[in-house]
């Protein structure tokens, strides 16, 4: 066995050049270490948003499969019989009532026992035949919006896929006929394309908080907070590298559920998506720095998860992803402005579905940042130095 | 004492009036120390007395609630950047990572202060330490002794110029121990200062200086030798037969402030020599048992330093 090294008088100790970044290195590689080592935790980057998404995507999202259906057959031609068939065979629908007057119809989808109503006018197929384009009425409860929606949504493309062979109308290849859907009740149907991009968010909310809320804590708990402490590093390169390797795995979360959203839900990406991961990694950062802010106030590891729930819960609350932000006292709108997810799911939902521009969400974005960088000077101010 | 004040060049701690509580509780009292530079410094003490909280306080892990002084020449107040870049600390408990490698673990630390080749400085380190071959290994899973060496290869390997060493001997076994006093002792024939806290007795005669402290309070320090005779403490071993017996009578007797076995013998000390042979006369021609005046082991003197602190601060 031989002797450690007696300390190199030569060497000298004064602040080395680049020491922040050398020291910001340092953690960060510790960190990613860590968590490869970590299975559990390894394995949550991935298992958390899949399992979410789909969960989430699902529950709330049902896709609408045998929806009771009445029927109000004013006439009887082969051209309705095979309107009838193609819904029934989409398995959107099923008829569960033929009903012969309006007032019935009315009543059923009044008292919910249908979702739908399907009405043949009278003198459809005649009205077909001179090319007059006459309606085809579909009638929707759409209380539950995403139900009605995804069904009212595929109704005019199933319809004439069904018929195609029926009709042989030629070109132009559109149908004969007009489809006139009702959205009742709930006339600006929100549909599974507003949700998906709320999910995002949510989901990126509940895994960037968990994995920097426990940073510093468990640094302490373990016991290795008195060692690093009587190390030359600096609250800053601390957070740092705390932060840097989950803004890589939030990366990868986020083209995960963007990814998932797209290939399996079908939501579409009209805007940048250059811009829409740029502004996913700032709210990614703004989100870790949250909870590594709440690392450093906490006491312990239990106390860091509530702090983390109490931020959540409003977060999904308020944020406009559950409920229409515009209708939401105004006490609440200025609680959620002071939420990341409130501007994300904005930023999600306008790059998404409305193909925004930079210009369009600059507010949303600068609100991000404003979040972050409070975030990060509260905890860098609140770090304990010593053990006092 | 015959030492000049010492100059900045000269003394590796020198602090005065250090005072610290929690909760209302003072745990470290009023404590000034100075250590010279190259010199291992012991500091001893039972537990609970105050000895990780000191050590704290040097290294600007704890700020003195009172008290002022310099490490290396650096306010330990104000300095505790500088102070920490030239300071090793080796925890208490082991403190590095568990799930991170020997190798991971020490080149985390080379990189923390800035070291151009990390992977060259941590491979070195490993090589010096005789842990080739256990590089890859998590540091959790060393045995104590490894994760002693382990911890002070990390101590050491950003060449400080002092050591401060808590307990880094507790729970190693006794062939361990030995290799880690030779270390230190070779770190220290270079220059380095140690300041290493224990309760061993064997081991404070291992320091060239060492410092007693008890409840807060430092009660003796110096060499061995001196600590012993500014004791002015009259020790008597006895050896014979029912020692037990002699040790309960003996006990509370004007003049006997401590009564301890050692082994086969039992010691009897007393601050006031008049006093304690008037006590013990009676006992002395005792058949069966053998009195010899002798010069009170270290133990005797903590131990009584230890009773008398006690009365006063408890
Ligand atoms: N952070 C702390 N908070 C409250 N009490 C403490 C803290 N650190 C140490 N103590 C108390 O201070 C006393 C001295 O502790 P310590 O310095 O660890 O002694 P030693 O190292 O000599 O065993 C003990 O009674 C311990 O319980
Ligand atoms: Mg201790």
């Amino acid at each position: 066995m031989s002797m450690v090294s007696a300390p190199d008088q030569r060497r000298d100790t004064r602040e080395p050049r680049f020491g922040f970044w050398r020291r910001s290195y340092a953690m960060v590689v510790k960190e990613f270490i860590q968590l490869r080592r970590d299975r559990v935790s390894f394995a949550m980057i991935v298992m958390i948003p899949v399992m979410q998404l789909l969960l989430f995507g699902f529950a709330i999202n049902t896709t609408p499969r045998n929806l009771p259906t009445a029927v109000l057959l004013q006439e009887d031609s082969d051209l309705g019989r095979s309107i009838l068939k193609a819904l029934e065979n989409t398995a959107y629908f099923r008829f569960t009532r033929e009903v012969h007057d309006v007032a019935e119809f009315d009543n059923l989808l009044q008292s919910g026992k249908v979702l739908f109503g399907v009405e043949i006018p009278r003198g459809f197929e005649r009205a077909v035949r001179r090319g007059d384009r006459p309606a085809l009425l579909v009638a929707a409860d759409a209380t539950d919006p995403v139900a009605a929606g995804s069904a009212l949504s595929t109704l005019g493309v199933v319809v004439q896929t069904a018929l195609e062979h029926d009709l042989r109308t030629g070109d132009p290849p559109s149908l004969p006929f007009e489809i006139r859907a009702h959205a009742r009740y709930n006339p600006a149907a929100s549909s599974r394309l507003n949700i998906v991009p709320g999910l995002v968010g949510t989901i990126l909310t509940m895994t960037m908080l968990i994995f920097t809320a426990l940073s510093v804590t468990r640094e302490i708990e373990r016991g290795t907070m008195e060692s690093l402490l009587s190390m030359p590093i600096k609250p800053v390169e601390v957070m740092f590298g705390k932060i840097l390797p989950y803004v890589l795995v939030g990366f990868i979360q986020a083209t995960l559920i963007i990814g998932i959203g797209v290939l399996l839900f079908g939501v579409p990406v009209r805007g940048s998506l250059m811009m829409l991961a740029l502004l996913s990694t700032l709210f990614i950062t703004t989100n870790l720095s949250i909870g590594y802010t709440f690392s450093t106030i906490v006491q312990n590891q239990l106390q860091a998860m509530q702090l983390s729930m109490m931020f959540f819960l409003p977060s999904i609350l308020l944020s406009g992803f559950m409920f229409p932000f515009a209708g939401m006292p105004v006490w609440a709108q200025y609680l959620g402005e002071g939420l990341p997810l409130t501007h994300y799911v904005r930023i999600v939902r306008a790059i998404m579905l409305k193909g925004a521009t930079m210009e369009n969400i600059q507010y949303d974005a600068i609100a991000l940042v404003v979040l972050m960088l409070l975030a990060m000077t509260i905890a860098v101010t609140r770090f304990r130095r010593t053990l006092d | 004492m015959t030492a000049a004040p010492a100059s900045a060049s000269g003394v590796a701690i020198d602090v005065k009036g250090l005072t610290k509580s929690f909760g209302g509780r003072e745990v470290v009292h009023d404590l000034s120390m100075q250590v010279k530079r190259g010199t291992i410094y012991g500091f001893l003490g039972p537990n609970g007395s105050g000895k990780t909280t000191t050590i704290r306080m040097l290294c600007g892990l704890l700020t003195p609630d009172s008290g002022e002084g310099t490490c290396l020449g650096y306010d330990i107040r104000r300095d505790a950047d500088k102070i920490k870049r030239r300071v090793g600390y080796m925890t208490q408990r082991f403190s590095l990572y568990q799930d991170l490698s020997v190798r991971e673990n020490l080149e985390f630390v080379a990189r923390l202060y800035g070291t151009r080749d990390a992977r060259g400085a941590a491979r070195e380190m490993i090589k010096r330490l005789g842990l080739s071959g256990r590089e890859e290994q998590l540091a959790g899973e060393l045995s104590g002794g490894w994760k002693q060496r382990l911890a002070l290869g990390a101590c050491t390997l950003p060449n400080p110029k002092l050591l401060l060493l808590d307990e880094p001997t507790a729970g190693v076994d006794p062939k361990a121990r030995r290799d880690f006093w030779n270390e230190i002792h070779a770190l220290a024939a270079e220059g380095l200062t140690v300041l290493v806290s224990t309760h061993y007795m064997d081991e404070a005669e291992r320091c060239h200086e060492i410092a007693y402290i008890a409840y807060g309070h430092l009660l003796a320090h110096g060499t061995v030798d001196d600590v012993i005779a500014k004791s002015a403490l009259s020790t008597y071993t006895v050896t014979g037969d029912n020692l037990n017996e002699l040790a309960a009578e003996l006990t509370g007797k004007p003049g006997v402030d401590m009564v301890a076995p050692f082994g086969t013998s039992l010691h009897v000390s007393g601050r006031d020599r008049e006093a304690l042979e008037a006590s013990i006369a009676p006992y002395r021609d005792r058949p069966g048992l053998h009195w010899q005046h002798s010069e009170p082991s270290l133990e005797d003197v903590f131990i009584e330093l230890m009773t008398r602190s006690k009365d006063n601060f408890q």
